[in-house]
């Protein structure tokens, strides 16, 4: 039984007209914490932007064209590895180079991955997402091309230079830090640009009823294959910036369990929004940092799992608008029925 | 590779093979049935696991009694799950299944974390079991391994006769084609699911009962086979029992056999089978019917 | 000008901190784990230190030690963020860790950037006193080739030509591997294949019907913890210990024998501790653990326990001053340490120049054969200090 997510009503409207500059505003606020934050905190907010842009690429699949992607961690791992296999041996990277061939190694794959499994439907196209997902974590992880399960650690990170000077170099902080905050700009302006447009008008269209679409003359299959391949790009973009954050690359990037973590944030934060994504991975990680605080929950803080599995489960079952929903003023209509009949439904 | 050599091999294979079937068969049920798409089907297989472990100090060397018991706990456990957790999944979309399924993940590790530890832990045989059998000259195959194929076949025989030579299986088969004709002639249909959702438990938990001794219990045990049998349950259809015999076989066989020829792409030659799989059928071998 | 005035105020700072850091206690960062397959380790070297610095009076040259624990679950993934929270929120003064080389690498890294002093207690990785080696890195543990080395050696000097090495494929595994390749070939003897398989996987039956279709003079095994004790249970049971004698690095048997039972008996290895070396110091120091934690020492607990008396060594050079990084750290590098296992200095690039010692299971522990190689010291490969 599956009820297409539209119809489901988990769907936002877009958003009213006096909150469209609020994305502007937190951009500019954003720009401010580099003077406010300790180093420590400052380091959380870049993750938390570096998940915003891999929530963002996932949002495209799942809210925008209904494809529920179990295996996006795949283009993020990908990238990240394409990133430090492409480290020179001495001095930092290009950007110029590194960026766009970590995206593009993503988007190949994501090529490969959705022209097989867009043959498939439902159940069965989340399953083999998962597969292939599994499948490029074993290439970096039994295979010698990464380091095997240990990974591979980036000498230097990148920098883009012009005659010698380098004007964004990403091993200081400052120049990492609006790297990423330009880079999740640019990837919801994309996105919010391909909301709106033909393109993306299509690929809503396919999520509340592919048939429709088809009967309509849409070549349906293109349409996602192309919402893929762009999402795994997005989600390389996510990759680069997490390799050249950390410094270091390990097959879990692309374990299934970071693919399960970035489905929740943007459930979290409430789906078909990009406002949401970016918030419901800020929340995500957040989250976690809480759960996993020693200082407030001493002893069970290394069960933060617990806490955050149990979180979700109630948020799926009472909230399945996320936060932006909350925020919205949504009040989830829940069918009184007894308890013989099951849950709620939407 | 010899001839003896080979053969044994293929015993290897068809051994995990079997037993990527017994927890297969539970997934590709209660999704056949249910149309609830479980991942936290691998837990269940951790949990018959960690029973192997926990319940064999209380019945000294009793194996089968200690696995019988192990089989009427699953089957309690998964009554409860099903009346307190599942029921209320079956009007959810994918999505929500996919979420708070996931989620139910992330909290039967930590639960196994708080109540079992996180060590590896051994799990002995008894005595009538731990011996080996000499195949030729070449090499002693453990008894346990025989046993465990064995056990394997006799449950997927039961599971084959009740599904087509019982009421009940008449009823699951009819639930699975179409449910709401089922509920109109007036069965149970709440009773049904909850029996089906225990035998799916009862089969993993039976899985990792069995392999337990051969695997040893570790955490993220469960997430491991749960992909593989999505990849099983994919290449054989969903829904199709048969199919997934026969995928698991396959499964088995490749993975078996990469091991030990390409052993660095060992981990690949599983989803690349699948790859070809949909390349040529993309509904899975046997997607219709039993 | 924005520099000027925070140089003022640091200058302003450290004089009124000056006086304080004298006394203040020091901030030992400790990054073990504390859940998954290597708790155990992680445990007892913690205790193993804290033990040191429990017999010196709960100070380390006069200075109070003040604990920081993260818990690395042994997941290299979330290694840089955990690092970072004992670096960069607790600020601590010395990072000690860990068991997991994965773990370890990434500590590695963010230490050389940072410029925060690490002692790596355990970790094998060859690279980390290798080819990523620096100043402000020690370790009192061991590289992976050590071992595996002496084992190599050791079996070409009992007769075998022809060998085989099966272990899980990460960076331990094949490190160890090359090692007794390296060592077996030149004692004229020939690896002919080195068998692999995902860690922490433990299904051998495939690999065995290999082992016993290809028949070589013997085999070298790595595996630890759960997966020795299934394996070398496994071997025995297929029957190719009759035919095909197996050696292994010490882990094979360190913490297992109980759970191997009769199937481990007889089993060579080497390591640089056995179980009964039968030494003053050493029986002082199992004594002690074994009264304070109620549990019998292991080579992990030793490896902590070293990491202490390393610290005190150059705090003791550096009067007590551990933010006189130069004095601490040739303090650290020319000290002799006095260990359980045997007295032994740090090569060049901080790793224990040690003998590695023969072992035969008997019984419940690995009795001490001999000396495998006397003060054996890893090569370095790629260090540039």
């Amino acid at each position: 039984m599956n009820i297409p997510l539209a119809a489901a009503g988990l769907h936002q409207p877009l958003p009213p007209s006096k909150t469209r500059l609020l994305p502007l505003v937190i951009l500019l606020a954003a720009c401010l914490l580099p003077m406010l934050l300790s180093e420590y905190a400052l380091d959380l907010v870049v993750k938390i932007i570096i998940y915003a842009i891999f929530a963002l690429s996932l949002e495209l699949l799942v809210g925008t064209t209904g494809l529920i992607s179990l295996g996006h961690a795949a283009f993020f791992g990908i990238a990240a590895y394409v990133t430090a296999l492409l480290v020179p041996g001495s001095g930092p990277g290009a950007i110029l180079l590194m960026l766009p061939a970590a995206m593009l190694g993503a988007g190949c794959y994501a090529l490969f991955v959705g022209a097989l499994s867009l043959r498939t439907q439902g159940v069965y196209f989340i399953m083999v997402t998962l597969a292939f997902a599994q499948m490029a974590f074993f290439i970096f992880h039994d295979t010698g091309i990464g380091g095997g399960s240990d990974g591979i650690y980036l000498s230097s990170r990148p920098a883009f230079s012009l005659a010698g000077i380098a004007l964004v170099d990403l091993e200081l902080p400052r120049h990492f830090f609006f790297f990423a905050l330009g880079s999740l700009a640019a990837a919801y302006l994309l996105l919010a640009a391909i909301q709106r447009s033909r393109f993306g008008r299509a690929l809503a269209g396919i999520r509340t009823n592919e048939q429709r679409m088809r009967a309509a003359g849409y070549r349906t299959y293109g349409y996602k294959l192309a919402a893929f391949v762009i999402a795994g790009m997005l989600a390389g973009l996510a990759g680069f910036l997490m390799a050249a954050r950390t410094g270091v690359v390990n097959p879990e990037l692309l374990s299934w369990h970071e693919s399960g973590a970035v489905l929740l944030m943007i459930i979290l934060g409430g789906l078909g929004s990009l406002r949401g994504a970016v918030l419901g991975a800020a929340a995500f990680i957040l989250l976690k940092e809480f759960y996993s605080s020693e200082a407030i929950f001493a002893g069970f803080a290394q069960h933060w799992q617990l806490s955050l599995g149990l979180t979700m489960i109630l948020f799926v079952a009472f909230l399945p608008h996320g936060l932006i929903g909350l925020s919205r003023q949504r009040i989830w209509n829940r069918k009184q029925s007894p308890a013989a009949q099951g849950g709620a439904h939407v | 590779m010899e001839f003896s050599t080979f053969l044994v091999q293929c015993l290897n294979a068809v051994q995990y093979g079997l037993l990527l079937f017994l927890v297969a068969s539970g997934l590709t049920l209660i999704f056949g049935i249910m149309g609830v798409i479980n991942l936290a089907h691998g837990s269940f297989y951790m949990l018959g696991a960690y029973l192997a472990y926990a319940l064999a100090p209380l019945f000294g060397g009793q194996f089968l009694l200690q696995m019988a018991a192990g089989v009427v706990l699953s089957v309690v456990f998964g009554f409860l799950l099903e009346w307190v957790f599942f029921s209320y999944l079956y009007q959810r979309d994918h999505l929500q299944q996919v979420l708070m399924t996931y989620s139910l993940i992330l909290v039967f590790e930590e639960m196994r974390s708080i109540l079992a530890g996180n060590d590896v832990h051994g799990v002995k045989l008894p005595e009538w079991l731990s011996g080996a059998v000499a195949l030729g000259d070449l090499m002693k195959y453990p008894v346990y391994n025989l046993f465990a194929s064995a056990t394997c076949i006799v449950v997927a025989l039961g599971l084959y006769y009740v599904v087509n030579r019982t009421r009940l299986g008449m009823m699951i088969r009819a639930g699975a084609s179409n449910r709401d004709m089922v509920r109109g002639l007036g069965i149970n249909i709440r009773l049904l699911y909850r029996i089906v959702f225990a035998a799916g438990v009862a089969l993993a938990a039976l899985a990792g009962m069995i392999a337990a001794p051969v695997t040893s219990v570790y955490p993220g045990m469960g997430g491991q086979i749960l992909i593989i049998c999505f990849v099983v349950v994919v290449i054989g259809g969903i829904g199709s029992i048969s199919g997934a015999l026969i995928a698991a076989l396959l499964v088995g066989l490749v993975d078996t056999f990469g091991k030990v020829l390409f052993a660095q792409f060992s981990g690949l030659s599983v989803y690349l089978l699948m790859a070809l799989i949909l390349i040529w059928r993309p509904q899975g071998l046997k997607s219709k019917g039993y | 000008m924005h520099t000027k005035f925070t140089a003022l105020a640091a200058a302003g700072l450290l004089c009124s901190g000056i006086a304080h850091a004298q006394t203040a206690p020091i901030k030992v960062g400790l990054m073990l784990p504390a859940t998954g397959t290597y708790a155990n380790l992680g445990e007892m070297i913690e205790n193993g230190f804290k033990l040191y610095v429990g017999e010196q009076g709960g100070k380390l040259a006069g200075r109070e030690i003040r604990y920081f624990k993260v818990d690395d679950e042994s997941d290299p993934a979330k290694a840089t963020d955990n690092v970072n929270k004992l670096i960069k929120r607790d600020q601590v003064d010395v990072l000690v860790g860990t068991v997991h080389s994965g773990v370890a690498l990434a500590m590695a890294k963010v230490a050389r950037e940072t410029n925060t002093l690490l002692i790596v207690p355990n970790a094998g990785a060859d690279v980390i006193t290798g080819a990523m080696c620096a100043k402000n890195v020690f370790r009192t543990s061991f590289t992976n080739w050590q071992p595996a080395y002496a084992m190599g050696v050791v079996a070409a000097r009992n007769g075998h030509k022809k060998a085989m090495t099966i272990t899980w494929n990460y960076a331990a595994g094949n490190e160890s591997a090359k090692g007794f390749v390296e060592g077996f070939e030149k004692g004229g003897g020939k690896v002919t294949q080195n068998l692999t398989l995902a860690f922490p996987n433990v299904e051998f039956q495939a690999l065995l019907t290999e082992i016993a279709a290809q028949k070589p003079d013997a085999v070298y095994a790595f595996f630890a913890g759960g997966g020795a004790v299934k394996f070398v249970k496994d071997y025995v049971a297929a029957g190719l210990n009759k035919t095909i004698p197996l050696y292994g690095a010490g882990f094979l048997t360190d913490g297992t024998i109980e759970a191997q039972g009769a199937a481990a008996q007889g089993l060579s290895t080497t390591l640089h501790y056995a179980d009964n070396l039968n030494t003053p110091r050493d029986n002082a120091f199992r004594l002690n653990f074994a009264k304070t934690y109620k549990t019998n020492a292991d080579v992990y607990a030793v490896q902590g326990y070293d990491a202490a008396q390393l610290l005190e060594a150059g705090l003791k050079a550096a009067g007590g001053d551990i933010k006189n990084r130069d004095q601490v750290i040739a303090g650290m590098a020319s000290t002799q340490v006095d260990s359980p296992r045997g007295k032994f200095t740090l090569s060049a690039a901080h790793n224990p120049v040690q003998d590695i010692y023969l072992r035969q299971v008997k019984g419940n522990i690995n009795e001490l054969k001999g000396v495998a190689i006397k003060a054996l010291a890893d090569p370095a490969k790629g260090c540039k200090m």
